[in-house]
């Protein structure tokens, strides 16, 4: 039954009520009395009933879809937003290990490509300016022809190396399937909890209960020094400093 | 030159103990959150000490106030590095007495300059 017809039938109960109480038919008007009651009951269960179901309904299509072969064996492991949470954790850190990994790799490649030119260079302007003897231009051109093929293999391992970084940044698709359906959890979560707050209220107006809201309000004062994390919105707030140079501006009036 | 990097994540720690090695400090030591650092310390003979502030367990102000009551430890020179970034949590920190403050995401540049500006008060 919808809203709209309880609240007709509200209507022609009361209305019903009142002409059996003018007419002084209190057996009937009883009687009426208590189908209201009954009325009223059953939107409210209805109301919970509906909310327990949907929640639960939330709650059930959280399982990742494994209709993907790729992932199901990984994916159907995990049964809840934590576990998924932890997923993109690891799956960020094993990300970032394997890139520091690369550029720890790659970095002495090319400081000894670097080095090497380097050298190769001032040998090459002594040539240039003709300081060189015959016997240390053939030094020369081997150590030149030694440079091409190790320039080759380098920068073959350093090409390889970048290929490699590219390729660990496919956390970000993975992880991010992951957290849009913990945000889309909580979105549901979200609504279904607004809707319990709605009904609560309407319980509330209907039985005429008036709650201490003094207690819940000092939640939200939260310890100032507290830490918080990463904060995603500075340029939204007053009490955050939004980089570096406001930390320096901050502590030199500090006297730092 | 003995620093103590204190981090909850094994990636920061790694990218810090990475920009020291550039910057010539090769002997450097980890601890993932204040009480493990803290014996750590105690223990050894530590000339820097970089930390996070938000970490389980014992947290980075804590462990920064912690070293500034102890005998041996108080003039240690500590640099936080941290995404807290509230005005009121750097005021904390300036007051329980950091030796420099560095908001992540940073810059191997932002983090050297603060290094060599610990260093260069600490010879003053």
């Amino acid at each position: 039954m919808t809203e709209q017809a309880h609240q007709d039938n509200l209507v022609e109960y009361a209305k019903t009520l009142v002409e059996q109480l003018e007419s002084g038919d209190a057996k009937e008007a009883m009687r009426t009395i208590s189908s209201l009651h009954n009325q009223r009951d059953q939107v409210l269960f209805q109301e919970v009933g509906k909310l327990t179901r949907s929640l639960h309904e939330s709650i059930k299509n959280f399982a990742i879809d494994t209709s993907n072969s790729e992932m199901r064996e990984e994916m159907s492991r995990m049964q809840d937003a934590s576990d998924r949470l932890s997923y993109v954790i690891e799956k960020t850190e094993t990300a970032a290990n394997k890139t520091m990994d690369m550029v720890e790799n790659t970095m002495p490649v090319s400081a000894h490509l670097r080095e090497t030119a380097s050298n190769l260079k001032s040998e090459w302007d002594r040539l240039m300016r003709r300081e060189m003897t015959a016997d240390e231009f053939r030094q020369l051109t081997k150590k030149i022809d030694g440079f091409l093929c190790t320039a080759v293999d380098e920068s073959t391992r350093i090409d390889s190396n970048l290929s490699n970084i590219m390729l660990a940044q496919d956390y970000q698709d993975l992880t991010g399937q992951v957290i849009k359906r913990v945000i889309q959890l909580v979105k549901e979560v979200e609504d279904n909890l607004v809707n319990l707050v709605t009904m609560a209220s309407t319980i509330d107006q209907i039985t005429g209960l008036k709650h201490d809201i003094s207690q819940t309000q000092n939640k939200s004062e939260e310890d100032p020094i507290g830490p918080e994390g990463p904060i995603i919105n500075p340029e939204a707030r007053e009490d955050v400093v939004s980089n570096q140079d406001d930390v320096d501006a901050l502590l030199s009036s500090l006297g730092f | 030159m003995k620093i103590l990097i204190v981090d909850d994540f094994s990636t920061m720690r790694r990218i810090i103990k990475n920009l020291l090695r550039d910057l010539g400090f090769t002997n450097t030591q980890e601890a993932d959150d204040g009480s493990s650092a803290l014996p750590l310390l105690k223990s050894s003979d530590f000339d820097f000490l970089i930390t996070d502030w938000n970490m389980p367990g014992m947290t980075g102000i804590d462990l920064l106030k912690a070293v500034r009551a102890d005998d041996k430890l108080q003039s240690l020179p500590v640099l936080m590095v941290t995404a807290e970034a509230k005005r009121e949590q750097i005021i904390e920190a300036a007051q329980a007495g950091v030796n420099g403050y560095v908001v992540k995401p940073f810059t191997a540049q932002a983090l050297k300059e603060k290094i060599e500006k610990i260093f260069e008060r600490v010879d003053a």
